[in-house]
């Protein structure tokens, strides 16, 4: 059976997404690590040179970054920083290592786990004093 | 006198099976924008998405349009993205896609959209001629063949490979914005002369690809190696020009 049928012009005008494998989808996060780290410093910078303009001014942003929610983002930090760490390796090696571009895929599936195995009880011990101070019984 | 008898399981006869094709349509004679439409036609299996389209082109709708040639995956001319990924419409068989599902076929991304599938190549070709591709030959003619070893061969073997298709150009985020960017394809080209022992011009093709728009405008992120359907290890050959260039050893 032939039929066509049109569809509705709504319906993603614009093409669909490239569906590219791992070595896109690690660009990508490269990119968005490496402006989001870019940020940080930029902010880092500010209330790190802030101690020259006032030592008060700057204890009292300190003590906002002793939140939880600022623990979260510290989280992302060093998660983010940790992948774009990792994978800069792996570009490194793609680069220099004749055999790089072989293996870039089982490359990026040992990033992956290097930054498991380092994240999972790096966000523990990050955490242990926040989740204490939330939900502890002890102060 | 006996007959052999070959006992078919039924398994084994194929059968037609409805699918579905969701295609990116452009009509500049009467189109604003591009459109999806749906066309459902019976394939068997082993039937290649090109039989797909010209069966709608035959059956369902004339206006229809594509690039097809050869038909055998080796002019290069129906480069599409099917299921958001670049692959000739003739090396794709219905058996390798999940036909339960719709299958979106729209043009390759990046080149100047002219008619539904069909896209203005003339960027593409332009940065291939850019890279001299052709052998730049050293001193006198010889009377006989230019001799060289197998190893000096194999050094290019992969490069050779190119139809010109464009499925790996197309398939780059970094052309995609960059439209003066040379591309994976022509980086191939360039390195399928390069590295040939035979060639004497590697210096200008080198100067050429060491440009802003040449060779570090690759971010390895290895589209172009997944799309290639001649299977060449296209960033694997741009790797081996960056090296080139940096060490200043081909």
């Amino acid at each position: 059976m032939a039929t066509k049928t049109p569809v509705s012009l709504t319906a993603t005008p614009i093409g669909t997404l490239y569906r590219g494998g791992e070595g896109m989808w690690t660009w990508v996060l490269q990119r968005i690590t490496g402006v989001s780290v870019f940020f940080f410093l930029f902010v880092h910078v500010l209330d790190t040179a802030l101690v020259r303009v006032s030592p008060e001014a700057y204890d009292t942003v300190i003590a906002t970054y002793k939140t939880p929610i600022v623990a979260l983002l510290e989280v992302g930090l060093v998660g983010a920083v940790l992948y774009h760490a990792l994978n800069g390796i792996r570009i490194i090696l793609i680069d220099f290592w004749s055999r790089g571009p072989r293996v870039q895929k089982q490359m990026t599936w040992v990033i992956a786990a290097i930054w498991l195995v380092v994240m999972v009880p790096g966000v523990f011990f990050m955490l242990k004093h926040s989740v204490e101070a939330l939900f502890g019984s002890t102060p | 006198m006996s007959t052999a008898v070959i006992d078919i399981p039924e398994t084994v006869v194929p059968v037609a099976t409805d699918v579905t094709f969701r295609i990116r349509r452009y009509r500049p004679e009467y189109d604003q924008e591009p459109h999806w439409e749906d066309y459902t036609v019976a394939l068997y299996p082993t039937d290649r998405v090109l039989t797909a389209l010209e069966k709608i082109k035959a059956e369902l709708d004339g206006s229809l349009t594509f690039r097809r040639s050869c038909g055998h995956g080796i002019c290069g001319s129906d480069a599409m993205r099917i299921n958001g990924r670049n692959r000739l419409a003739c090396k794709t068989l219905v058996k390798d896609l999940d036909i339960s599902k719709v299958i979106t076929v729209e043009a390759i991304k990046g080149l100047p959209l002219e008619k539904d599938l069909v896209v203005d190549m003339e960027p593409f070709f332009a940065a291939y001629r850019q890279v001299l591709p052709f052998l730049m030959p050293e001193g006198h003619e010889p009377t006989k063949e230019r001799i060289q070893s197998a190893e000096d061969r194999a050094r290019f073997d992969d490069t050779t490979k190119c139809i010109l298709c464009a499925c790996c150009t197309t398939s780059c985020p970094v052309f995609w914005t960059d439209e003066a960017y040379f591309g994976p394809a022509a980086i191939v080209a360039a390195h399928r002369f390069i590295f040939d022992s035979r060639d004497a011009g590697s210096e200008a093709r080198l100067e050429v690809l060491n440009e802003k728009e040449g060779v570090w405008r690759c971010r390895t992120t290895f589209n172009c190696t997944d799309a290639c359907p001649r299977g060449i290890e296209v960033t694997k050959a741009i790797q081996e020009v960056k090296r080139a260039l940096i060490f200043k050893r081909v």
